[in-house]
């Protein structure tokens, strides 16, 4: 007897089948359920891998911003993650992979379908092989992930509901959008745009939203005072470090994940080399940050070598597969070469960016993109500058347009007193460590 | 009665807690302070940007003892904690009109 739980989150409700089926089972058929059983496991713990992917931003920037602003960047980190969910099962997965009318104008709906039936999914012979509930909770997490890397780039100084109203904008439509232009199968797929697990569709595109958000939000007060770039020190290094390992290990779950199948010996063999390439790519950024710290500061700065590590991570993510581990490990170093200088630039063109987001995300997020032109042989290099160009043209002024209506309406920034005490209290009324308090 | 007030490298307070157990003082109180005298600060960079650190982490050190054991006191912590390099802290001593040991409500030379 096969049982089989059928979903429908468009009725709310979940309403179980078991229907008893007299026949016999045939090898095949049990070969299908099997299959079909890992493909969707393989999915459901690779997206619960990028869920994860969520604390390593939030203790991240927990690190990297001041004492006095922890309690909020975390809020924010948390938040955001929960719009998303609610955001993306609302109308973010259907405008990403709904009915789109040309390529360019995606369809529009509401929450989620029902899932795969038993019969359809044996009749397809093995080409529907995971269940549909399995993709979208992997999707998901990836929108999570987006809009995570604003968080970092606006932290200490935006007011917190601002915040929270953009994620709502970004997580349903703004990232969807872009979303159903390559992976819904919209006009930059079929340009032959190349971004296996989203260096554009996901970082390029964080990026891009967090930088249209900071030019329009301003630095932190007295980063650049005095016309110098000040140094302001984050506050807890072993939480970034942390963050660090947890975001490099997320990435299994969103580089491995994307491969979308496992339960062959060709598709273990590409997950083996996606999981090998992703990590090789994150050392090799590490590395080169880390020297290039060493030899251009003179001290190791430990902050530039997790930047190198995520950077790594952000550059073989368009393109994990193709590449012998070798020549992915060189994609990371240039990405750890990139982003060292690029933080430094940011800073010199005033940009505050505390965590390093938009370097990392953004910057590094297009070298990945333009690296596929020369890791894989199907990449061609004008299709992936088209997908750079038309993500970022999209998400930045999709972003600058929401960023502006959100300050017109409600303002962006909190008061310069409010910044001096620090979010923590302004905000969220707590403090991260409170030290001296009484209970009467 | 002396108040002994001692600003130390905080690698020295173990050094520093032992010998003045051997001479006979039986108490302290340590508090973990910030400061710059004639050594300044010193430069580091963060994230490619220079910062100078101002207030260098020290170690004070906080003593009662009886008039008469305060010069040895002070020529202990001396020996103790000097490296000859720059930054080996200073010494104040200050007049204590008044000691009160709460328990017992001994007071001065009795209460130290």
């Amino acid at each position: 007897m096969r049982k089989k739980t059928f979903f429908s989150i468009t009725l709310l409700a979940i309403a179980a089948a078991t229907p008893a089926f007299a026949e016999e089972t045939s090898v095949g058929d049990t070969l299908i359920n099997l299959a079909y059983s890992i493909d969707t496991f393989y999915f459901l713990m690779s997206g619960a891998l990028v869920m994860w992917m969520a604390a390593g931003f939030a203790m991240l920037e927990a690190g990297l911003v001041r004492g006095k602003n922890t309690v909020e960047i975390l809020t924010k980190n948390i938040a955001l993650y929960s719009i998303a969910c609610i955001m993306y099962m609302f109308v973010g997965y259907n405008i990403m992979y709904g009915d789109g009318a040309n390529g360019f104008i995606p369809g529009l709906s509401f929450f989620l379908g029902a899932d795969n039936a038993v019969d359809d999914v044996l009749k397809s012979g093995g080409e529907i092989y995971y269940s549909g509930l399995s993709d979208f909770f992997f999707q998901v997490v990836f929108v999570a992930t987006a809009m995570s890397i604003v968080s970092g780039a606006v932290a200490e100084r935006m007011k917190l509901w601002s915040f929270l109203t953009f994620a709502v904008v970004m997580t349903g439509f703004i990232y969807p959008v872009e979303g159903y232009w390559k992976w819904g199968g919209g006009f930059l797929d079929s340009l032959d745009f190349l971004d296996f697990a989203g260096s554009g569709v996901v970082h390029l595109c964080g990026a891009s939203a967090a930088i249209a958000g900071v030019l329009l939000l301003g630095a932190r007060k007295g980063k650049y005072a005095g016309g110098r770039v000040n140094a302001i020190p984050g506050a807890n290094l072993p939480l970034a470090t942390l963050g660090t390992f947890i975001l490099w290990l997320g990435w299994f779950g969103f580089n491995g994940g994307s491969e979308l199948k496992i339960s062959n010996i060709e598709e273990a063999n590409a997950v083996s080399m996606v999981f090998v390439n992703t990590n090789t790519a994150a050392a090799g950024g590490l590395v080169a940050a880390l020297i290039l710290s060493q030899l251009w500061f003179g001290k190791a700065d430990l902050t530039m070598a997790l930047n190198g590590a995520l950077a790594g991570l952000v550059a073989i993510t368009a393109e994990p597969l193709t590449p012998s581990p070798l020549l992915a490990t060189m994609v990371g170093v240039i990405g750890g070469l990139i982003v060292v200088p690029s933080i430094v630039f940011l800073d010199k063109a005033k940009i505050d960016d505390p965590v390093g987001a938009i370097s990392v995300h953004g910057v590094v997020g297009i070298w990945g993109l333009i690296a596929v032109a020369f890791t894989n042989p199907e990449g061609s290099l004008i299709a992936q500058l088209t997908g750079i160009g038309v993500i970022f043209a999209w998400v930045f002024g999709a972003s600058f347009v929401t960023w502006l209506i959100i300050k017109a309406v409600m303002g962006i920034r909190i008061s310069e007193e409010e910044e001096q005490e620090g979010v923590d209290i302004s905000e969220c009324g707590l403090e991260a460590y409170p030290e001296f308090t009484t209970n009467k | 009665m002396k108040k002994i007030e001692a600003i130390i490298k905080p690698f020295k307070l173990d050094d520093l807690k032992e010998a003045l157990h051997e001479l006979g003082v039986h108490g302290m109180t340590v508090v973990e302070v910030k400061g710059f005298g004639r050594q300044k600060g010193h430069t580091e960079i963060y994230r490619g940007a220079e910062y100078v650190v101002d207030f260098i982490p020290k170690i004070k050190v906080e003593t009662i003892v009886s008039s008469e054991m305060a010069d040895k006191v002070v020529e202990t912590i001396m020996n103790t904690v000097r490296t000859g390099k720059i930054g080996d802290g200073k010494i104040f001593v200050l007049p204590v009109e008044k000691v009160c040991r709460i328990r017992t409500g001994e007071t001065d030379n009795e209460a130290l």
